[in-house]
């Protein structure tokens, strides 16, 4: 006989919980030292609330009733949950506000190997500081706090996940075309994504940036001067006064898969880990759903994966 | 991990055009040539597999790029790889087939309302069927796919074929062309942007 828990989910025994727990701590103390105080909300939240946040997003499919019949459901992120509490019990606070949480959240995933369904993520959001100096003081600080956490070689990349659609449209490619094309580059299916661009019969010059911007990603020299990256060129000179900017890869086909984003993405690496250890962005439309309308932005990374880098991070001293 | 990348490299029919495409790149392929036992070649960073388990070595992290057959990549849509090039060679066709002796899977559809199919890539099937309306029963195995019809265990095959000359053999014929598959170039999305200089360098060897 055998008492299964469900994939992708896990018991965590006292050695292992101890060194989540120190990565935890070390994270916690690094953005309480920036003034980002911790925050908790509750896992269940009623379901319409977190569809206003985002239909996708709020993708948590573990749904329960309460005793009135109303939808809980479990959180599948703490960014929406923030953004409620930001605009619901700091309905008056002049911002900028500053949040961190080391908390729980579900996904439901398509296949039990590797996926979590329920992980711990640590992460932070800015609220109220727009453009490129909330984002830049975002990633600054979630890379001190893996630095702390006891990562050397972790890096943040960083995109624009409205580029693609932005150039899209400018050359005038029909709407209809878009969903199929963005969902190509989600996926970086770039042979896909180049024969859907060859169909569209674009003039030269047009068809190769479509093709060849999947591919640019490395230092500030992949933003070039095009207008469309301003936002991008001025997050490097706030990383660079930062001192963190060569730790940032700009990667100009990132999309992140959650729909509130409305600007720059952000996703976390570590050469000891194959998968992203997390991300973030910057979602300036988000509270607002929630009724207050303030810029903001934030990162996350998932503990349990930082661990790995952390493990062989050890391992190589 | 830094450096030089770490290659996986399907065995079977893949592995004649991808030693070549690799000996273009300036790999010494001669030992993997010479050696169908050998799984590993640390010094010159290939590691050879079946190609359905390219994906998984590369989704994780443990080769950075890798080759396999778009019938692969299809099955697996939901392994996290990025598709970066068609290389052209080893192009096959994903077909639906039956015996070749009036309409098997029309009939079947028309009087029990729905079609058994064999296969080896149930998911690809699957959604081939459901695209095109009709009710299948996708009955996966492992061998000798073109077995199960003439057993009387299916109406029909999706499988994959070069020449066509082993479904003809068997008495087969080509009912529907789902798609061409050909070899493709995948990447981890990390070493994608933490190894970018090594994986572009031969992104554009290949390009030409």
């Amino acid at each position: 006989m055998t008492y299964p828990i469900p994939p992708g989910t896990r018991d965590v025994l006292p050695e292992e919980m101890r060194e989540l727990r120190a990565i935890g701590d070390r994270m916690r103390e690094t953005f309480e030292g920036a003034g980002y105080g911790e925050i908790h909300t509750p896992a269940l939240e009623y379901e319409e609330v977190l569809l206003r946040g985002d239909a996708r997003a709020a993708g948590a499919r573990y749904r329960s009733f309460d005793d009135q019949g109303a939808v809980l459901a479990l959180r599948s992120d703490m960014t929406i949950p923030i953004a409620r509490v930001v605009a619901t019990r700091y309905a008056e606070a002049s911002p900028p506000l500053r949040f961190s949480y080391v908390a729980r959240a579900w996904r439901a995933t398509d296949r039990g190997v590797g996926e979590p369904r329920e992980f711990l993520q640590a992460g932070l959001e800015l609220v109220g500081v727009p453009g490129a100096e909330g984002e830049a003081e975002v990633i600054a600080l979630t890379i001190e706090a893996l630095t702390a956490a006891g990562l050397g070689r972790h890096r943040v990349g960083v995109g624009d996940g409205a580029l693609y659609r932005g150039l899209l449209s400018s050359f005038g490619v029909p709407e209809d075309a878009h969903m199929p094309m963005l969902e190509a580059l989600s996926r970086r299916d770039l042979v896909d994504l180049e024969h859907q661009v060859d169909a569209l019969g674009l003039e030269q010059a047009h068809h190769d940036l479509l093709v060849r911007l999947p591919q640019l990603r490395g230092g500030p020299e992949v933003l070039g001067d095009a207008p469309e990256v301003e936002g991008l060129r001025a997050l490097h000179q706030q990383l660079e006064a930062r001192g963190v900017a060569d730790r940032v890869i700009f990667d100009l086909g990132l999309v992140r898969e959650l729909g509130y984003y409305t600007g720059p993405v952000f996703e976390v690496y570590d050469p000891a880990v194959g998968f992203t250890l997390g991300g973030g962005g910057r979602y300036d439309n988000l509270i607002g759903k929630f009724g207050r309308d303030l810029p903001a932005c934030g990162l996350a990374v998932d503990v349990q994966r930082v661990h790995l880098a952390q493990a062989a991070e050890e391992a190589l001293r | 991990m830094t450096g030089r990348l770490t290659i996986a490299v399907p065995r079977g029919a893949l592995l004649g055009g991808t030693l070549d495409l690799l000996d273009g790149l300036g790999i010494d392929t001669s030992e993997v040539r010479s050696n169908d036992r050998k799984l590993l070649f640390a010094d010159i960073g290939v590691v050879t597999m079946r190609p359905s388990d390219v994906p998984t070595y590369v989704e994780h992290g443990s080769a950075d790029i890798g080759i396999t057959g778009k019938d692969v990549l299809l099955e697996q849509s939901e392994r996290k790889v990025y598709e970066l090039l068609d290389l052209g060679y080893g192009a096959c066709e994903m077909v639906v087939a039956a015996p070749d002796n009036g309409d098997p899977i029309a009939d079947a559809l028309r009087r029990l309302g729905r079609v058994r199919i064999a296969t080896k890539y149930p998911r690809v099937a699957a959604a081939h069927f459901a695209e095109t309306g009709r009710q299948a029963e996708i009955v996966e195995v492992k061998g000798s796919v073109e077995l199960a019809p003439l057993t009387g265990l299916v109406d029909g095959i999706v499988d994959l074929t070069a020449t066509g000359k082993t479904l003809a053999e068997n008495n087969l014929r080509v009912f529907e062309r789902i798609t061409t598959c050909t070899a493709r170039l995948i990447a981890n999305p990390v070493a994608h942007k933490l190894k970018a200089a090594e994986m572009d360098a031969i992104v554009e060897r290949v390009r030409g």
